[in-house]
């Protein structure tokens, strides 16, 4: 009888609490596992910025040295100029997409198919789409070797020039990116209220006057992923870089991320210390980006509980 | 609908429209086209520069046997798939958990914990990579596949959270509050009424992580160094390095890493794009 009774206790007591124990029941796997893997380590990262380390003797502590050694580095300043250069034509990949959008949103024989095949450069890595460029540019074997000879380029090699290798792997980025915001834009354009559509062609409005007034603050949402994503891709950018140049010639066409990763754990050297320091910059640099979101969900949050 | 659909204009412009469809296609498709017409070539056409003409031989099976006989090609495609699909079940497994508490119970922190999620979820692997490929280290499992999923799986709890949250937030909440009535516990309704109503949302995660992880080259250079544990990406780089100016087995290569994805891309397309647009789509 006692038996029983202490156990019903129990259970009235969890079932008592159950509504404020259960979500931390829920959460604590996938919340500890992020913590340690994802949370933890960007300050980790960051403390280790401060320390001279190679990985493997005890690490000693400089202060800002790495930070003040930035400063002074030109292949930081023409990582950190390409990053910019990369976040301005990377976006070319927002109108582009949003032009395609709306020349496949219509119903004629085939045209599931053919926005299928619209994708999906996206699909397919980022390695492969690299390679594939590489060989496209390659001065005498290239795909735009007979183009190159008839503007009397010949031989020129785009991703082996210092002024244009940048260029030619956002090119090369550009190709999937458009496919994402083409994705975003198509369902954009499919979800947009055909009401108002209408009253807006009753109304006389056509052509540009109705894409900019009445279909573009439709597609709002569409436009704020695809920009996110598109930053996001271009400060990102490493697969791309580290398979079509490496950063070359002599670091020209390098960005923050390639730039960390080859200080930090290459052949170069393992100089985790400053490596951290290149990454604390593009971690900034990102956080603008990552808070400007979040502060448009925690908005959206509001309205919606309103 | 916006633009003016096709059959409401003059029959000229519809005609213009149905050749230009075709054409634009085919110019987006060129690179493609491309490395599917190399794949096909052998050596000689390579040398002779014959990129685009006709291929004097037809290579495919040949060029395949090659790269699956002479490369670690099969290892790689079978390390990336022990990579993936792990991957892919532990995040959606995680997810589902934190979606469901993030989405249905009020307390202080749930807000800030959901945005942490997001957060991490937008962070440059740069600032992760020394403390993982550190820990990945002082666990012994540098090098291995094991190493290489925890992390996956973890980063991927991010984004995943994101998506099954709301997800789980839009669904009706009077069927949990009717559960609740009858006494159903907590574990109940998530296991009994959630987790089957979010079927769609799991369908789109899984081709979503799918690809994903299948495309990650970041992550197998900082973890992995050796054919043994190293998936296809990570692969064919090596390999490029290895082949110089062999791109009729270059792109056979490319093809036989772009299959997977592709495949689970056409059959599943429709939860692809839920998944992307974080599930704005009307179906």
């Amino acid at each position: 009888m006692e038996l029983n009774n202490s156990k019903a206790k129990r259970i009235t007591w969890f079932q008592k609490n159950q509504v404020k124990i259960s979500p931390w029941i829920f959460l604590a796997p996938g919340l500890i596992f992020f913590s340690i893997y994802v949370i933890a380590p960007i300050f980790v990262s960051i403390g280790i910025s401060f320390y001279q380390w190679d990985g493997l003797s005890p690490s000693i502590y400089v202060g800002l040295q790495n930070y003040i050694e930035l400063l002074d580095d030109e292949y930081f300043y023409i990582s950190l100029w390409n990053n910019l250069k990369w976040l301005i034509f990377f976006m070319l990949a927002v109108p582009i997409g949003l032009g395609l959008a709306i020349f496949l949103n219509q119903i004629v024989f085939g045209i599931r198919l053919i926005k299928s095949l619209f994708f999906f450069p996206f699909v397919i890595s980022q390695v492969v789409i690299g390679l594939i460029f590489t060989w496209f540019y390659q001065p005498n074997y290239g795909v735009i070797a007979p183009f190159l000879n008839f503007i009397g380029l010949e031989g020129f090699s785009i991703l082996a020039n210092e002024n244009t290798a940048t260029y030619g792997i956002i090119f090369a980025g550009l190709y999937p990116q458009i496919a994402y915001c083409l994705i975003l834009y198509l369902t954009g354009l499919n979800n947009i209220n055909p009401e108002q559509i209408e009253a807006g062609r009753m109304d006389g409005a056509k052509g540009f006057h109705l894409f900019w007034n009445i279909v573009l603050p439709q597609l709002r949402h569409a436009t704020f992923l695809a920009i996110v994503v598109t930053v996001i891709g271009a400060l990102r950018s490493f697969d791309m870089v580290a398979i079509m140049t490496q950063g070359g010639p002599y670091g020209y066409s390098n960005v923050l991320a390639y730039y960390m990763f080859e200080q930090a754990l290459s052949e170069y050297g393992y100089r985790m210390g400053y490596g951290s320091a290149i990454a604390t910059v593009l971690f900034t640099i990102m956080m603008f980006y990552i808070l400007f979101f979040i502060y448009r969900m925690y908005r959206n949050e509001r309205e919606d509980n309103n | 609908m916006f633009p003016t659909p096709i059959h409401q204009r003059p029959i000229v412009n519809q005609y213009i429209y149905k050749i230009f469809l075709p054409i634009s296609l085919i110019i987006w498709l060129i690179p493609i086209f491309g490395i599917l017409m190399t794949s096909i070539r052998g050596l000689g056409d390579i040398t002779a520069g014959n990129m685009w003409g006709t291929p004097s031989e037809f290579l495919l099976f040949s060029n395949l046997y090659d790269v699956f006989t002479n490369t670690p090609m099969i290892k790689y495609t079978l390390n990336s798939f022990k990579v993936t699909i792990p991957t892919m079940l532990g995040a959606v497994a995680l997810s589902c958990m934190t979606g469901f508490a993030l989405a249905n119970y009020k307390f202080k922190t749930n807000l800030i914990i959901f945005f942490i999620f997001i957060a991490g979820n937008f962070v440059p692997f740069q600032i992760l990579m020394i403390p993982v490929r550190d820990l990945t280290f002082k666990i012994g499992l540098y090098n291995t596949i094991t190493g290489l999923v925890l992390f996956h799986v973890a980063f991927q709890t991010g984004f995943c959270t994101l998506f099954m949250r709301n997800f789980i937030k839009a669904l009706p909440q009077e069927l949990i509050e009717a559960a609740r009535m009858d006494g159903a516990s907590e574990f109940r309704i998530f296991w009994k009424i959630i987790l089957p109503l979010t079927r769609p949302a799991i369908a789109a995660l899984c081709v979503l992580i799918f690809t994903f992880i299948w495309n990650d080259y970041f992550w197998a250079t900082v973890l992995i160094q050796g054919d043994h544990a190293m998936p296809i990406t990570a692969g064919l780089k090596s390999l490029n390095g290895q082949w110089i100016t062999a791109y009729h087995l270059l792109s056979t290569g490319s093809i036989v890493a772009a299959i997977p994805p592709v495949i689970m891309f056409f059959l599943m397309q429709k939860h692809f794009i839920a998944g992307l647009t974080l599930g704005a789509t009307k179906g």
